[in-house]
């Protein structure tokens, strides 16, 4: 079964921890459907890497949490914040490309 | 004592709250009332400029609410990244508000002042003694670095809070600060435990976001016991759900199971969060893994420039199309003109409707029927940014381009002037550990009576 990862979620979020990271929160809609993606773990390295076009080594972790029903990722940010060129100082609006992703589940 | 009350006004000093539900707080008679007041988040600019990401007018009617809730009730105050970025002037702000209102409003009290700016010197001393280490993918911090930092401060841990409210302080403000620190030294002053208290902090300090629908301008309540504790807002129209509150234990931060803090860890794996009722939860089975060396989070920043901008739009489907050429020819075109400036400036254009957002994050590759601009320059010097904005801004307004029939002009100005002065730019040069033997003798807390 493929499922858009929009409409299992109620928050899909990213957010700086530090200035030199960026991380991402989905936190799912029922315990149903997250223990199916922890079950199949179909937030993975593979997505991020795809979705966000960045190689293995600039995912610092991925963390299901089971209290909030909810994935955790966190990654190396391009710039650090602030940075001269970079363009999204509280990392707030780096989550869109989870908003087109599928799962299989 | 078998339980401490702490009352969360707000996420960030200066962001509000509804004084009904403040009010609402204090009739649960608070033990004492803890604050956040900074955050590393708006960027490295409010820490180099010596200011504040908050407005002074809205600090003070925080604060004034406070003021008085602690000397009507007799309960301690805190304050933690005073000014928003922790550093001496920002908190010689805030405490220049406190007396303040303290005069205005006839109030009296002990006052104690944590300097949280780190000296050069100490810094020095300790990198050549290989006693920093990076956080993250951050080089080695180096003496050059610390030389050439405008400043640096360290996020103090409960310590200081607990020195100034053993000394009998009222109101206790402090420069940097660990978020959660202000929330959980006095309870750890009464002897609760470290990683609970620790935890209701983290949880605490943005005040009602852990809650349904949340908001960081509105009170939470926090009240710990000898196993465990619990949290509640004051506002009717929110819940805090065992949902809300576990999900804002992930808030900001790298992991959901561990958080990193001066002197340890807070671990999260068997955190436990059950619902008392509709609207309040409690949690336990949260643990403080000490280390064995005490480590310090440092902050610094340098300066790189004086920043101008100019704001245009496109309209034009050819241009859009060429945009990235455009823009690297009108770069080389300043280049040729101005080649005694080569490596004196940076030159950018932030192209709105091509990945403006997200960069090389960005999987889409589409284009927008209009695309906005934001010419970037930053230069060692006012005059030599706003000299090479000029010439690139009427550079790309009449760049000929492969496909050009509208040749009056390429750009749409919203404003004018539309070369806008932004001031000076920083980058984040320090953000390390450093260890450090005693953290009490780090941070001197100084006293002062007020009022009276």
């Amino acid at each position: 079964m493929v499922v858009k990862l929009i409409d299992i979620a109620k928050v899909i979020r990213s957010k700086n921890s530090g200035p030199f990271e960026l991380t991402f929160d989905i936190i799912f809609k029922d315990e149903e459907i997250y223990k199916k993606v922890k079950g199949k773990k179909a937030i993975n390295s593979e997505l991020i890497k795809k979705l966000y076009r960045i190689s293995e080594d600039k995912i610092i972790g991925i963390f299901y949490f089971d209290p909030a029903l909810a994935v955790k990722f966190t990654i190396v940010r391009p710039l650090p914040a602030g940075y001269l060129g970079e363009t999204d100082i509280y990392g707030a609006q780096q989550h869109a490309p989870l908003l087109a992703a599928q799962l299989e589940l | 004592m078998e339980k401490v009350k702490i009352l969360s006004p707000t996420a960030i000093l200066g962001y509000g709250f509804p004084v009904k539900s403040f009010e609402a707080g204090l009739n649960k008679r608070p033990d004492v009332i803890a604050v956040d007041a900074g955050s590393v988040d708006p960027g490295p600019y409010y820490l180099g400029a010596g200011k504040s990401f908050t407005q002074r007018a809205a600090v003070k009617r925080d604060l004034y609410y406070m003021l008085k809730a602690s000397a009507e009730l007799k309960i301690p105050v805190l304050i933690g990244t005073a000014g928003g970025a922790g550093g001496r002037v920002h908190l010689m702000e805030v405490v220049e508000i406190i007396q303040e209102l303290a005069s205005e409003n006839k109030l009296s009290f002990k006052m104690a002042v944590i300097d949280t700016e780190i000296d050069k010197e100490w810094l020095k001393e300790k990198v050549s003694h290989g006693k920093t280490k990076p956080l993250g993918n951050l080089p080695d911090l180096t003496v050059q670095e610390v030389e050439e930092a405008v400043r640096i401060v360290a996020q103090a841990g409960m310590e200081p809070f607990i020195k100034a409210l053993e000394a009998g302080s009222q109101v206790i403000v402090a420069g940097r600060a660990f978020d959660p620190a202000v929330f959980a030294a006095y309870p750890v002053a009464q002897g609760f435990d470290v990683g609970l208290s620790l935890h209701l902090g983290k949880i605490l300090e943005c005040a009602a976001i852990a809650t349904e629908p949340g908001s960081g301008s509105d009170c939470l309540m926090g009240e710990i016991d000898l196993e465990g504790f619990v949290v509640y807002p004051l506002n009717p129209e929110r819940r805090a759900t065992p949902l809300s509150v576990s999900a804002h234990s992930l808030y900001e931060k790298t992991s959901p199971f561990e958080l990193h803090g001066p002197g340890g860890k807070l671990d999260l794996a068997q955190v436990n969060f059950q619902a008392v009722d509709d609207r309040t939860v409690r949690v336990t089975g949260t643990k403080f893994i000490k280390t064995p060396e005490y480590w310090l989070k440092i902050e610094g920043v340098k300066r790189v420039g004086f920043r101008a901008i100019s704001i245009a739009g496109s309209r034009d489907p050819k241009f859009i199309e060429n945009f990235r050429e455009i823009a690297l020819g009108v770069k080389k075109r300043v280049e040729d003109n101005f080649p005694e400036l080569k490596g004196k400036y940076y030159l950018n254009f932030i192209p709105y409707g091509i990945n403006g957002v997200m960069g090389e994050l960005e999987p889409e590759n589409k284009l927008s029927h209009e695309i906005g601009i934001v010419m970037d320059v930053v230069a060692e010097d006012k005059n030599t940014a706003e000299q090479i904005l000029s010439f690139a801004r009427s550079t790309m307004l009449h760049y000929g381009f492969p496909g050009r029939i509208s040749t009056a002009g390429n750009l749409a100005f919203p404003f004018s002037p539309s070369d806008i002065p932004v001031g000076d730019v920083y980058n984040f040069s320090i953000h390390h550990l450093v260890e450090v033997d005693n953290p009490e003798i780090l941070f001197p807390v100084e006293y002062f009576e007020v009022g009276g």
